[in-house]
Parts: C-alpha cells; structure tokens; sequence
C-alpha cells in the first residue's frame, strides 16, 4: 500500500504531544507508570492501576503482532482503497492495543497473529505509527 | 422489594412516516409520533408532564442525526413539564426510555413522552454514507483536527463504527469458528421479516447469493451487514403503572432495564471484543427479574450492523458465549415461528435506521397483538429490546399486561 494520500490530523495538546511526534526518532512510545510500571493507552494523567502521578513516555520495541483486522474497501476519504486497519498488541504488557494501519503489504494478507513491527509515516508534525509484517 | 421499573408502563406508541428521502423536517416527523403516541396512551398533551429524547439536539454527530431536542418538541407541543432529559451518554438509545422509568419510579413525572427522531437520509443527501471527523465528502487539508477519543482511530483511516465493529466480528469470526453465511442469516432473516412490515424501506426478496454476492464495505461486512439511513420518528409513553385500567388496549410493563458497563468503554480498549459492553446489560437485565431467556417470546436486537444481533443473542443468553453463528445458522431458530423470534419488523437492515427506537416500537405492536402480517403468534407475553454496539449498550425486557 502506498502511503495514505491524506491522514485526519489529531490535534496535538501537552498529552498527547509526545505520542504523534514520538516516530522522529524512529520510536514508539506509550505513557508508563513510574512507580508500578503499568503501560496506559491513552495517556492518562494518573496511572488506572496505582494512582500515581508519576507517568512518563516510554519507548516500546516497536513489535507487536495482529489482534483483529478489517479491510475497508468503502471510500471514506477518496483515498487509496482497499487498506487494512488492524488492532494491534505489544509483547510488552497484556492488554496494550492500539488501532493502526497495516502497510508495506498487499491488504489482503492481513490475519489474526500476523507478527508487525512499526515503522512511521510523516505528515506535517506528526508521525503516524504504522505496521508491517516482521 | 418493588424494582423501580414495575412502577411503569409503555402505554401508547407512535411512529411518523418512515422513508428514504422523505424530505421533512425532524421536528415534524417528531410531532407526527408524539401526537399519535399521547392519543394511543389514551392522553392529551396536557398530561404529558415528562419529556426525553435521545441524543438531544447535539452537534457534530452527522448530519440527520440528532433530531429535536427538548425544548423544541417542548415548545411545538406547548408541554409543561415536571421532568425532562436529553442526552447522548447513558444506556444507548434506550436510556431516553430508561430514564424516563426512573422518573416515572421516583414519581418526577406521570406521563413522559419519549421520542427519537432521525433525519440520515435526507439530509445525508445524495453522497453516500459519510465516515466520522473527515468533514463532508472526501476528506482534504481543510478536515478538522481530531482531539479526544476519535484521535486513536480516525487519523488510521477507520472513520466509520463499521470500521470498528468489522474488528470486533473477526475475533468472533477467529476465536468461536463464525462464518460470513453464518453472519447473512441476520440479514436475510431481517428482510424476510420486512417483506411482512408494509413501512420497512427495502422488501425485495434476499438470498444468501444475494448477501455475499453484494459488495465489502469493511470486511467482514458487506453492504447488507450495514443498516439503512431512513428520515423518520418513533415515540413512546412512559407512564405510571396505575395508568394501564385507562387504556383500551393492552400495554407494555416494564420488567427489568440492563445498563451496565463493566469495561473500559472504549471501542478498541475494551477487554473481549466479541460480547463488548452488551454482556454486561444482557447479565444485569437478567439479574433484574425471574423471567429467564426461554421466557422469551420475541427478541428485537439492535442490528446497526449484522453482527450486533448476533452479539445481543449471546448477551442476553439466547445461545451461549460464541455460539450465536451456528444457532442462527440456517435461519430457523431466529424465524418468526423459531424459537427466538429475531427483528420481527425487519430490524434496522431493511427496515430502516431509526436508531434503536423502532425496535421498542416493534415490541409495544408484538406485545399487543398489533402486528399485522408479521405477528409471531397470539399472546406473547416477553419481548427483549436491546440497543448499542461497541461500548455502548442497554437493554430492556418487556411484558403484556391486559
């Protein structure tokens, strides 16, 4: 898949800052716990699980695999059409999702398990976390 | 101990014409169902001392949307009231319903009149279903930054709740075995049924060819997994028990309500994705009453998308966890003369998308024999309605009094 011709920007504010801008050094990152290591997404000002205030970004391996897909073929955004958007889970901690987009491969080959890894795509400030196959 | 909900009954309903493109406005759909509602309950307007809607009249939730608040269908109908609501954030669409039993139960009102009211088709217009959050038709460098919730999926291309839920089907699809014919019977059930409802929008005939021969939209949905934008208005009286002996016709009484939600409400956060919010509703409704699932005499389960039947089958316990494919499978159990009768009317597939509303309808008509050529059978005595997908869930369980 080519990239997209046109993301939705989010709009960046002092919380979310650190994730959109996190691919410029090739990274990902999520908020953790500093005091009980829980990793939250989306970012939070205090950690669910201890209450502590003290959450900073951390940057994760990148890796991840496939937890459930959908290939849109419906033209949203007069865009490239079909792509694949994917749920995907990190190593790092049970339970840690995030929403995404399959690329550098055919749609269709998208599955349930498919090992990924991030790379990033840039518009303007932002970079976007994608995923490829590992 | 008394439930609140038993303090109330469904004592008249109401529907405005339904259609594609009816060019009309919300509020004069909305009075066309209010009027004949308060009538039906045997009422005038100046009885009618609550008012409730859902969602309000809230911006930026696509065009058609919202409807009439409040104080809109309030002042067009010259009300007084003691109690009224409105709101998008509660037990999906039948919150509106919902809340009007607790204020019927606290005794904040008598009367309430509960309507929701979309305007999707007309105002949709001739461009297609539109995606969330990319301004109109097509996107560009002038669509608004995206903040909040919508951040975490939007900028990733799923614009749509069919995006969202298309994910939540394929881990059914991954972890029960569920199979895309198993998922067209919820469809081809709909419009088997719709085929008897002379106000369901599309009634031509649907096999299982024609379902998975139709195109993908976000796999594994086709366009026939995805519900129909319709203009129309549904109303309802929510009333206090007492008012049943000044009816000439039976009524709906409320039996239990299901509101809960015990996970991180969040469309892809949430901790299983193949039951989502609806498990929680579906448990508590059942912890409400003595009334059991095989109680049940007719099921009419929100269907925005196939797939959120099949998930409110397994909520509320007409089959177990992850077996709703193949006790749908064929089609005969979820029939008109099955054991679960499912989307009498047609559901919102081919009936129409009057969000979550026509199917409360559906179950005051079934309840009281009222429903024409699609009548289950005589004396049914329990409806389940049920509304949401994703995070959001309610649900309710109604029986005929009279």
């Amino acid at each position: 898949m080519s990239p997209a011709p046109f993301r939705v920007q989010p709009a960046l504010d002092d919380d979310n800052r650190f994730f959109w801008t996190s691919g410029e050094d090739g990274r990902l990152r999520f908020l953790r716990c500093q005091a009980c290591g829980y990793y939250m997404h989306p970012p939070l000002p205090r950690c669910p699980e201890c209450g502590s205030r003290d959450v900073l970004p951390e940057s994760v391996s990148g890796r991840g695999e496939v937890f459930s897909f959908t290939v849109n073929h419906q033209s949203w955004d007069g865009g490239n059409e079909p792509y694949a958007i994917v749920l995907i889970t990190f190593p790092e901690q049970d339970g840690l999702r995030l929403t995404s987009n399959l690329v550098n491969c055919p749609p269709d080959d998208v599955r349930i398990g498919l090992p990924v890894r991030v790379v990033f795509e840039q518009h303007d400030l932002v970079w976007f976390p994608l995923f490829e196959p590992a | 101990m008394t439930d609140f909900e038993r303090r109330s009954i469904i004592s008249g309903i109401g529907q405005s014409a339904v259609g594609r493109r009816l060019g009309r406005s919300g509020l004069d759909l909305t009075l066309d169902a209010a009027v004949e509602a308060i009538a039906d309950a045997g009422l005038t307007t100046a009885d009618i001392d609550g008012i409730a809607t859902y969602p309000g009249a809230v911006g930026g939730a696509g065009p058609g949307f919202s409807g009439p608040g409040t104080p809109e269908v309030q002042d067009a109908l010259r009300l007084n009231v003691d109690w009224h609501s409105g709101g998008i954030e509660g037990a999906a669409q039948l919150a509106a319903v919902i809340n009007a039993v607790m204020a019927v139960g606290a005794g904040l009102a008598r009367h309430v009149l509960v309507y929701r009211t979309v305007t999707e088709s007309t105002e949709q217009g001739a461009g297609g279903r539109q995606g969330i959050g990319i301004g109109g038709a097509g996107g560009g460098r002038d669509a608004p930054r995206m903040g909040g919730a919508l951040q975490w999926s939007i900028p990733f291309r799923a614009y749509s709740a069919a995006n969202w839920l298309a994910m939540n089907a394929h881990r059914h699809f991954h972890e029960y075995g569920t199979t895309p014919e198993q998922l067209a019977m919820i469809a081809i059930n709909a419009r088997r049924n719709a085929r008897l409802n002379p106000k369901a929008v599309y009634r031509d005939p649907m096999t299982l060819a024609d379902y998975l021969g139709c195109r993908i939209i976000t796999s594994p949905f086709r366009l026939y997994d995805c519900d129909a934008p319709v203009d129309g208005s549904t109303a309802v009286i929510v009333s206090a028990a007492q008012h049943a002996a000044d009816v000439d016709h039976p009524v709906a009484r409320v039996e239990a309500v299901g509101t809960a939600l015990r996970g991180r409400p969040s469309w892809d956060q949430f901790d299983d994705m193949t039951t989502m919010a609806a498990r929680d509703a579906g448990a508590q409704l059942w912890s409400r009453t003595d009334l059991k699932p095989t109680d049940v005499d007719v099921a009419e389960l929100y269907d925005g998308f196939s797939f959120l039947a099949m998930t409110w089958l397994e909520a509320l316990r007409f089959c177990g966890k992850g077996e709703s494919g193949p006790f749908v499978e064929g089609g005969h159990r979820i029939a008109l003369d099955g054991e679960v009768p499912l989307n009498t009317h047609g559901g919102q597939l081919s009936a129409g998308r009057l969000h979550g509303f026509g199917f409360i309808h559906e179950a005051c008509l079934q309840l009281r024999g009222e429903a024409g050529d699609r009548q289950v059978r005589t004396g049914v005595e329990v409806a389940a309605v049920a509304n949401g997908g994703g995070p959001i869930a309610g649900a309710l369980l109604l029986t005929r009094q009279g």
